[in-house]
């Protein structure tokens, strides 16, 4: 993505995405929502996402970040394989947060193959507002 | 239609001691907290015999007796004094024969009833070799793929004797089907199969979000199998009307209330003009309701829904026998108030939900573990959930006596106003031509999402206290809680077991079997007998899909937020 001159008052680009085959949707929506009324751009791709449908989704939208909620218990398969697909489309710009039911044993992992966030229960929607903003700032800005 | 005509009734004077008190707290100061039910609704200071509704101890009490018309307070007579609550631990997870274990283990521990709870792909029509399956099998529930998984599934257990809970909705007539054959080969005929599976799919386009088929199909097999059972099936219930999965979405104790019964009247139309006879499957609905941590308000909620079904079913549908009117409910404890902070405390939260269920006068009873909100739960905290429904049943004395808060100036002025409330949603449900236009139109989907999203920013905002999340979070460190982990090899066996199931069968019974599937559904035949074939010949729960899906289509949501 290329930040020129001018485009600083472009709003953050969020997709919101729920991988794999859980229909738990109350948190991703309420993000979605939050986000928005925060000032970004958010684009939520609906329920039942291949991670390939949620690459395409991020590259055709130019995301700045990308939020994905998973309760099933699948992260730690369907996010290594976005991640990966991710880096095979040479999409290293991207923050890639995820959110939902994951413990804690598995963050360490998440995390050492790029996720720049895990939010588990209870984080509150200003947390995960304030981290795409910064996170997502940081990426887009030039040095 | 609601039973409260404000303007014909004449209130009971004030007494002078009522008086006195309201001048008294009107010069007192009150805490700067909302007083508010966890639905927002506004809650009184004090609730007096002028806050009881109308006509009590006249013609049409709305209060009345327990096991009459309207059954505000209890379905029975003798409600827990003839017979307990069956404590019914909902499981599943793994193969078959890892689930199959913990049903045993449940058994062997005082629980009287089963419940299935099934994986992903199963509850969206995949099988496990499925793309879409991956990574989901066997993790949120049992992976049942075919007919044979089933009958492991039950292994060694009496069919005939112990009552089966299955929670699957948009491929419910497959699993019956193949829960009918599994029990067929052990020798115990449909007819002694006694049950319940949820096959409530207006609730999954609403809130659970795990469909096959568009609406009308989906609703048509519905029909089909809520037919079939009233001719075969005397002790099977199927349908068991959710709001749990509508309040666990966000949805206020109203919309939970208003949304379910609207759901279990499209049902009971569905069937009537199919020329079924309401009192011959009116009996066997049930229904299945959360039991959040406002304690009052969850009790208001299931005198309510009592009332309500009641009134709808001898009045408008025109039902006969009692049995018609009688609003039987599982009540199982909220998923969504369980914190991942300071779980212990979980357990609490649980115990209290879990009385408002036994107080509201539940039929069965399943009580969460305290850590699921961070995994499956292990068995030691299954077992806790299990013995805080005993100490409730056997130590508490709160099953001494029928509905003991009936009568309660507050229960009762509460329970009317969820009536007052749930009428406006079917009023405006009605506007909008009636419960499947209004899902199409992604009414109630919007309404959840809205109270899903402000009762958030009332958390966020701190001006409702979530204990260790947002208040009193010292402790939320040590994270010492044991998870049970579910085994990635399990996920491999399963496909290797599905190949090897489809390497066995005759593949000729199998096509000529899908054909004739296919060339039903596009006619009026009931499909029932016809998935019966589909078991019998082994064929599995995706094939089945995919056949009908072919016919049908499949569903795509236009997300609302």
């Amino acid at each position: 993505m290329v930040a020129a001159a001018g485009e600083t008052a472009r709003k953050i680009r969020v997709v919101v995405a729920k991988p794999g085959l859980d229909g738990h949707d109350r948190g991703a929506k309420i993000i979605a929502r939050a986000l928005r009324d925060a000032g970004m751009e958010v684009i939520y791709t609906g329920l039942h996402q291949t991670p390939e449908q949620i690459v395409e989704t991020v590259i055709q939208e130019d995301a700045d970040a990308v939020g994905l909620s998973i309760l099933s218990g699948a992260h730690m398969t369907l996010v290594p394989r976005i991640v990966a697909l991710l880096h095979e489309q040479d999409v290293d710009d991207v923050v890639v947060t995820v959110g939902g039911t994951i413990p804690a044993d598995d963050i360490p992992e998440l995390r050492r193959l790029g996720v720049a966030e895990v939010f588990t229960p209870g984080a509150s929607t200003q947390q995960i507002i304030d981290f795409i903003r910064t996170s997502s700032d940081r990426g887009r800005t030039p040095v | 239609m609601s039973t409260t005509p404000a303007a014909a009734h004449e209130l009971p004077a004030m007494p002078v001691a009522e008086a006195e008190w309201r001048r008294v707290y009107g010069l007192s100061p009150e805490r700067d907290v909302p007083f508010t039910t966890l639905s927002g609704d506004a809650i009184r200071p004090l609730y007096t015999e002028r806050d009881l509704p109308p006509g009590i101890g006249g013609d049409e009490d709305p209060i009345g007796v327990p096991g009459a018309y309207p059954f505000t307070r209890g379905v029975y007579p003798s409600m827990y004094r003839g017979r307990l609550w069956t404590m019914r631990q909902f499981a599943g997870f793994g193969t078959a024969e890892e689930t199959n274990a913990r049903f045993r283990y449940l058994l062997d521990h005082g629980q009287t009833g089963l419940s299935t709870a099934f994986d992903m792909p199963s509850l969206m029509g995949h099988d496990s070799d499925h793309p879409l399956s991956l990574g989901e099998v066997g993790r949120e529930g049992v992976a049942v793929d075919t007919v044979d998984d089933m009958e492991t599934l039950f292994s060694g257990i009496p069919l005939g004797e112990v009552s089966v809970s299955m929670t699957i909705n948009a491929p419910a007539a497959i699993m019956l089907a193949y829960y009918v054959v599994a029990a067929e080969r052990t020798g115990v005929p449909a007819t002694q199969l006694a049950g319940t599976i949820q096959t409530d799919i207006l609730k999954e386009y609403i809130a659970q979000k795990e469909w096959c088929f568009p609406i009308d199909p989906a609703m048509r097999l519905v029909g089909d199998m809520i037919e079939w059972c009233s001719g075969h099936m005397p002790r099977w219930h199927p349908v068991s009307i959710s709001g749990y999965h509508i309040r666990e979405a966000g949805a206020t104790a109203a919309q939970e209330l208003a949304f379910t019964l609207r759901d279990g009247l499209t049902y009971v139309e569905e069937a009537v003009e199919r020329g079924l006879d309401v009192d011959d499957f009116a009996p066997r609905l049930s229904f299945f309701f959360n039991a959040q941590i406002d304690f009052f308000e969850e009790i208001a909620k299931y005198r309510a829904a009592r009332r309500i079904w009641a009134r709808e079913m001898r009045e408008r549908f025109g039902g006969k026998d009692p049995k018609s009117w009688l609003m039987r409910f599982h009540t199982q404890t909220a998923g969504v108030s369980l914190t991942a902070q300071q779980p212990l405390n979980n357990i609490i939260r649980t115990t209290v939900e879990a009385l408002a269920g036994v107080l509201g006068g539940t039929q069965s009873l399943h009580t969460n573990s305290y850590d699921e909100a961070l995994a499956l739960p292990t068995e030691e905290a299954v077992r806790i959930a299990l013995r805080t429904q005993q100490i409730i049943a056997h130590e508490t004395g709160v099953v001494n006596t029928i509905d003991p808060l009936g009568g309660s100036y507050f229960v009762e002025a509460l329970t009317d106003e969820m009536e007052r409330q749930a009428y406006a949603y079917f009023a405006k449900i009605d506007e909008l031509g009636g419960m499947v236009a209004a899902v199409k139109s992604g009414y109630p989907q919007r309404e959840i999402a809205d109270a899903a999203y402000e009762l958030q920013a009332e958390i966020d905002a701190g001006r409702r206290i979530v204990v260790g999340v947002n208040r009193f979070v010292e402790g939320n460190d040590g994270d010492a809680t044991l998870l049970l982990k579910i085994d990635p090899e399990g996920e491999q066996r399963q496909i290797a077991k599905l190949a090897a199931n489809k390497a066995a069968r005759d593949n000729a019974l199998v096509a000529s079997t899908l054909a004739e599937l296919k060339a039903a559904a596009l006619t009026d035949r009931n499909l029932m007998p016809l998935l019966l074939d589909a078991a019998r010949a082994r064929i599995s729960e995706g094939e089945i899909v995919h056949a009908l899906q072919e016919v049908w289509g499949d569903y795509r949501e236009t997300p609302v937020f």
